[in-house]
């Protein structure tokens, strides 16, 4: 048998016994396995896709979409209706900054016709409305006249309201007048465009979005910071106690794990108000004058204090899994060789839990750019983070692509840290439990 | 001890350790090694010897009496300042650093300079061969060669005294009998003091000057390692120390260093007392399998005999064992070397066996 087989080796393709290419016969034989092997993740693949690849393709889809001012789906008969088709034609034939003529103002009074007829005007006004505040109301009130208005339309329509020469009215027009447009992400970064189609600042009262961005990335850095400082004493007094003793201590790392977010964060409440537990006791104890209260909740420090205490087991977990393993022999031959107990613990011990570091800060970074509900809920107005802003958008001001907008430099700026990780650190180095 | 030195290197003296307060992992250790020696500890796992090595080393601290180092309490000195070697049973070579900076960490912490520095890396790299190896990290080298990297750390920063935590436990047997000869030679060559820890008494035998057998915390002996075979104390060594046939009995008569001993089953043996004076005494008399002789032409003329049945004949290559049946005990094993002529015996042939009174040694009973 052997004999064949090194015959055949030096030949040509090797065959099984029955003369049928090995290869083949060993896709054969693992195939089954395979597809067994396919079928038990099956499920979660299919969930993954729908919960989660889904609404992303999705979020980031509706981010770019731009359909307030541009079609109009019908609520009884289910069709779309294209919008403004006439002043489209007049934008994409006129460049930006072009003065409208009554060309430009007969499209416009066609297009606000065509819109008070098929119910659209409500939705035209509010994506309008975006961009120049207060243009709602022209929107509806002046498609009520279009009808029965006769040319000139430019006299006409300024004779309704005489606002509608703005350029900047024009300029939103015509920004809205493209069914896919990145201006959401203008609006998002505090941008927007001017008269002239040329990329502008917004006013200094309207620009909140940067400074939002700015403070959910360093609030989450800090919380970050904070949760390393706190969590890496006790992983390592986790790691190195008995095992029975850890056990114990663990329950309480993992405690606010098993309550309630809202219960944790309410409790915050409950201690930290200015006729809270802590400012009690310190006027008690006399630290605190009874008129001076500490403000420590409604505010960043609120924030800052509940959130920090919400993801230190996010922190404290990976630590813990990467400082178990490591063998106190390291230290002790360190120090045998000579080193201080802290040249020890930089040089040696904590290179070797740089993986779980890094997995924890990553983690609780990731997790505190998205959080929302602590910060809604004791974030005051100077602690609300971008997540806060996201939601207004979606459940008050409905403006849906710039919720999505938003939610995709967020999503965006988290895959840059995961890349800048990777090649910092190398993310096969990661350990998460 | 029988060294001309007028003070020991290193000396534990009157040493005890607990750790929980109620029971003694180390009881009352008292023992002087002289500079150069190569003493090994072997017991036994909780048999004390490894805390007796991190008292050495520093990691843990004596409960009661002194350790010296030179002439010098050691006790309430931190470990990095005691300029000890070590060499740990899992490498402790560190992951993350190379080979190359494993090697330079003690100097590096010593405030050595860059050029010194990587001279004597260069050295201590050629001194255990392992020059190629420099750049690599210790995930990229084979157990041997993780142990090659750890004993040349240990030995960079030349300190005088050496402690190896049974640094050979995890190699396969080849490479831990080489790596013997390894250690050893680097020992005579560089002249250091080195305390051995390890469970393994071959090793012990044969890389060692001075051999301490721990039991219970208490060293049982401490001997050369051919007294420590040959002439073992009591019966825990003689256990302890290879391969070794027990009878029990009590002393019939003592005449000099002649004790005859009247075994359970009434026959009468020769033998060496060994810590024992009192006729009626209970004993245990310990017999090395390749003393025992079945020739009657090799017997000691005026020797007591005692009758045997072959119950198993075992063909070991280099050697036969015989297991026989002696004196109602029937795991009693004679050894004799595969010479030309060497008779095989059959199982159930009987037959007298003897030995020298020096190789019977009647010891305490345990």
């Amino acid at each position: 048998m052997s004999d064949a087989v090194a015959a055949t080796s030096t030949t040509e393709k090797l065959t099984t016994a029955d003369g049928k290419p090995l290869k083949a016969a060993l896709a054969r034989s693992q195939a089954r396995n395979r597809r067994r092997a396919f079928y038990l993740v099956m499920p979660l693949l299919l969930f993954v896709v729908v919960t989660f690849l889904i609404p992303i393709g999705q979020m980031l889809s509706m981010s770019v979409t731009n359909t307030g001012f541009y079609s109009w789906k019908d609520r009884d008969t289910g069709e779309t209706v294209p919008l403004m088709v006439e002043l489209r034609e007049w934008f994409d034939a006129n460049p930006a900054g072009t003065e409208p003529d009554e060309a430009a103002y007969a499209a416009l009074r066609a297009g606000l016709a065509h819109a008070r007829e098929t119910k659209s005007i409500g939705q035209i006004g509010t994506r309008i409305n975006y961009e120049v505040s207060g243009t709602r109301s022209m929107f509806t009130s002046t498609a009520r006249k279009a009808e029965r208005m006769e040319p000139p339309f430019k006299e006409a329509i300024l004779d309704a309201d005489d606002e509608w020469a703005d350029p900047k009215l024009w300029a939103a027009m015509r920004n809205a007048s493209k069914s896919v447009t990145l201006d959401f992400y203008l609006a998002a970064l505090d941008r927007t465009r001017d008269a002239d189609g040329n990329i502008v600042k917004v006013e200094e009262e309207r620009a909140v979005y940067v400074l939002l961005f700015q403070r959910t990335l360093i609030l989450s850095a800090l919380i970050t910071f904070l949760t390393l400082v706190l969590g890496f004493p006790i992983a390592h007094l986790l790691a190195t106690l008995p095992l029975s003793k850890s056990n114990l201590l663990m329950i309480f790392v993992l405690l606010p794990f098993w309550t309630s977010l809202l219960v944790r964060t309410t409790s915050w409440i409950v201690l930290l108000q200015s006729q809270g537990v802590v400012n009690d006791i310190g006027v008690a104890a006399g630290l605190i004058a009874d008129e001076n209260r500490i403000q420590m909740i409604y505010n960043q420090t609120g924030t800052i204090i509940a959130m920090t205490h919400i993801l230190l087991p996010f922190m404290v977990l990976p630590l813990y899994s990467v400082m178990r393993p490591i063998d106190p022999s390291y230290v002790r031959a360190a120090r045998s060789l000579g080193a201080t107990s802290w040249t020890a613990f930089r040089r040696v011990y904590m290179p070797q839990t740089v993986p779980g570091i890094g997995a924890g800060g990553l983690l609780v970074f990731i997790l505190a750019v998205g959080y929302y509900i602590t910060p809604a809920l004791v974030g005051g107005s100077s602690g609300q983070l971008i997540s806060n802003l996201i939601a207004f958008h979606m459940q008050k001001s409905l403006n849906w692509s710039l919720a999505a907008a938003l939610a995709s430099l967020l999503l965006a700026g988290v895959l840059l840290l995961y890349w800048l990780y990777d090649r910092l650190v190398g993310i096969d180095n990661l350990k998460l439990g | 001890m029988t060294e001309p030195a007028n003070r020991p290197f290193v000396e534990f003296d009157r040493v005890q350790k607990s750790y929980d307060g109620e029971t003694l992992v180390v009881k009352d250790l008292n023992l002087q090694m002289p500079k150069g020696e190569f003493l090994t500890m072997l017991g036994p796992s909780g048999s004390g010897k490894t805390t007796c090595l991190m008292m050495l080393a520093g990691f843990e601290t004596a409960t009661h009496g002194e350790i010296n180092l030179d002439g010098r309490s050691i006790n309430n000195i931190p470990p990095h300042k005691r300029g000890i070697g070590m060499v740990f049973q899992n490498y402790a070579l560190f992951p993350h650093m190379t080979v190359a900076e494993n090697l330079a960490f003690p100097l590096e912490v010593r405030g050595m300079d860059k050029s010194e520095r990587e001279a004597k890396v260069k050295r201590a790299l050629e001194m255990v061969q392992m020059g190629a190896f420099a750049a690599r990290r210790p995930a990229q080298l084979s157990g041997g060669q993780k142990q090659r990297i750890a004993l040349a750390r240990a030995l960079v920063f030349e300190p005088e005294l050496v402690l190896m935590d049974e640094p050979l436990g995890a190699l396969d047997k080849q490479l831990r009998e080489h790596m013997q000869f390894e250690i050893k030679h680097l020992h005579e060559s560089l002249g250091i003091t080195v305390v051995y820890v390890t469970h393994d008494q071959t090793e012990a035998l044969t890389m060692s000057d001075r051999v301490a057998v721990f039991n219970d915390g208490v060293i049982q002996q401490l001997a050369p390692p051919d007294e420590l075979y040959e002439r073992p104390q009591n019966s825990f060594v003689a256990g302890f120390i290879g391969e070794n046939n027990r009878l029990e009995g009590t002393i019939e008569s003592i005449e000099g260093s002649k004790a005859t001993v009247r075994l359970k089953t009434g026959e009468l043996i020769d033998a060496t007392p060994v810590n024992i004076t009192n006729v009626g005494q209970q004993t245990l008399v310990s017999i090395r399998p390749e003393r025992v002789e079945f020739k009657p032409e090799n017997f000691d003329p005026g020797a007591h005999t005692i009758e045997a049945e072959v119950l198993e004949f075992i063909y070991m290559g280099d050697s036969f064992r015989t297991r026989l049946r002696v004196a109602g005990h029937d795991d009693f094993i004679m050894k004799c070397r595969n010479m030309l002529g060497q008779e095989r015996l059959t199982p159930g042939r009987k037959l007298p066996i003897s030995w020298h009174m020096q190789d019977a040694r009647a010891l305490d009973p345990m």
